[in-house]
């Protein structure tokens, strides 16, 4: 009598604990959504990589399609080399372009896969050709401030010139 | 002049040897556990029961204390958040605090005070009222009916205590950040996902409550093994329980995070 009443708060006890355990990996965690078991390498090298990292989400069209695997410094090249993992049900053209984006203005860095034209698919071991280097926040600033004072420049000085005689 | 000296000596080097026998005698009592497990998977009824007294006696106090600490770290990850226009990242902020720290170790701070404690007494008051000598009177290793099943019970029930309290965590973030705070619902869900791994941080939360279950299961049962038979006894080993057990968690839980999260 006693045992069975016992019996069933431990075994709700233990649903609730693992029903907690599952909404974590359901819904606060990331198993449900991505789910890569075949995946298939591709190689792409980038000048510089930013803030890229592994397991970074790779996106095209702004869909999940893979993540990065390895990223590696190429000392012949001096380039980065980056290893795409992408979900073997997906398949790019030879000349698709890989671009490494931000999410937001600061928000992480993700490698942004732009489909060619081309008939060759890419498969197992391909290399990237085209790729477009990670935007650094300070180059691109202190690029438009010299192009602001470039501007000032050549604005300040025509007044000046009919002065001058 | 000789005797003060003596005097002195002692006076020093006895409580070392002290707490060296009763280190000694803490890790033979915690072998011994493991060794006479046996009889707790034979007869899980006596397992069961342990859960019953550890875990579900403990979910209240652990499913209220989850929702008002997601609660606070939804209002002030908010407010700081707010600061730097990043409100979107909440989600990700309490659901990684809360699974990755908070969660088990808040989670294991409030078990060592409320089955901790009561384990401690229980045995050390059996060991007190003599129940423990009785039983080996009649050839019933306390051991293992007594000590083995309490240790399981509770180390069974710690990561599920503490995944209820993540969870109801992460509700009480999204019931302050979302329904209060109006942070958006779809942002709230789908940054925390992107942001939490579940090999990388639910499954080590879990295996940092599993440590956890067995160190307080394992403190907790000394301290009442190891109780004077005294009133006085059992009321100190009681406290020693919750210091040891949480200086304990405390500790481990910086080692467990610098091996885990080394990468990161």
């Amino acid at each position: 009598m006693q045992r069975s009443i016992l019996d069933l708060w431990v075994g709700l006890f233990v649903a609730a604990g693992l029903a907690a355990l599952a909404m974590l990996a359901f819904k606060v965690g990331n198993i449900g959504t991505v789910n890569m078991s075949d995946t298939y390498s591709v190689i792409a090298q980038f000048d510089n990589i930013g803030g890229l990292k592994v397991r970074a989400p790779v996106k095209s069209s702004g869909v999940v399609v893979g993540r990065v695997s390895q990223i590696s410094f190429d000392d012949k090249t001096y380039e980065a080399t980056v290893t795409l993992g992408i979900d073997k049900r997906y398949t790019f053209p030879k000349d698709t372009i890989a671009a490494i984006l931000t999410a937001g203005l600061l928000g992480e860095q993700y490698v942004g896969l732009d489909a060619g034209g081309s008939d060759k698919k890419l498969v197992n071991g391909d290399k990237i050709q085209i790729t477009q280097s990670a935007i650094v926040l300070e180059s691109l600033i202190s690029q438009f401030l010299f192009n602001k004072a470039a501007d000032g420049s050549a604005k300040s000085a025509p007044p000046s010139a009919p002065v001058a005689p | 002049m000789m005797g003060g000296l003596a005097r002195f000596f002692a006076a020093i080097g006895h409580p070392v040897i002290d707490s060296i026998e009763r280190l000694g005698f803490a890790s033979r009592f915690f072998g011994l556990i493991l060794l006479r497990s046996g009889t707790s998977f034979l007869r899980f009824g006596l397992v069961i029961r342990e859960i019953f007294s550890a875990g579900v006696l403990s979910m209240l106090i652990i499913i209220v204390s989850g929702l008002f600490v997601g609660m606070v770290l939804g209002l002030q990850g908010y407010r700081t958040l707010q600061t730097y226009g990043s409100a979107d990242s909440l989600g990700v902020l309490v659901a990684l605090s809360l699974v990755r720290e908070l969660g088990p170790v808040v989670a294991a701070l409030l078990f060592a005070g409320r089955a901790g404690t009561a384990m401690t007494t229980e045995v050390g008051l059996m060991k007190a009222t003599e129940q423990l000598s009785a039983l080996s009177m009649m050839a019933v290793d306390p051991m293992a009916r007594i000590i083995a099943p309490r240790f399981w019970g509770a180390v069974i029930a710690m990561p599920l205590l503490a995944a209820i309290f993540s969870a109801v965590g992460v509700f009480g973030g999204y019931l302050v950040g979302v329904v209060l705070l109006g942070v958006d619902d779809g942002t709230f869900w789908s940054q925390m996902q992107a942001a939490v791994d579940f090999r990388e941080d639910i499954l080590n939360g879990v295996i940092k409550s599993l440590v956890f279950g067995c160190v307080i299961s394992a403190i907790a049962l000394f301290e009442g093994y190891d109780a004077p038979p005294t009133a006085e006894g059992v009321s100190r080993a009681t406290t020693r329980t919750v210091v040891t057990s949480s200086l304990a968690i405390l500790a481990l839980d910086f080692v467990l995070t610098a091996f885990m999260f080394k990468g990161v």
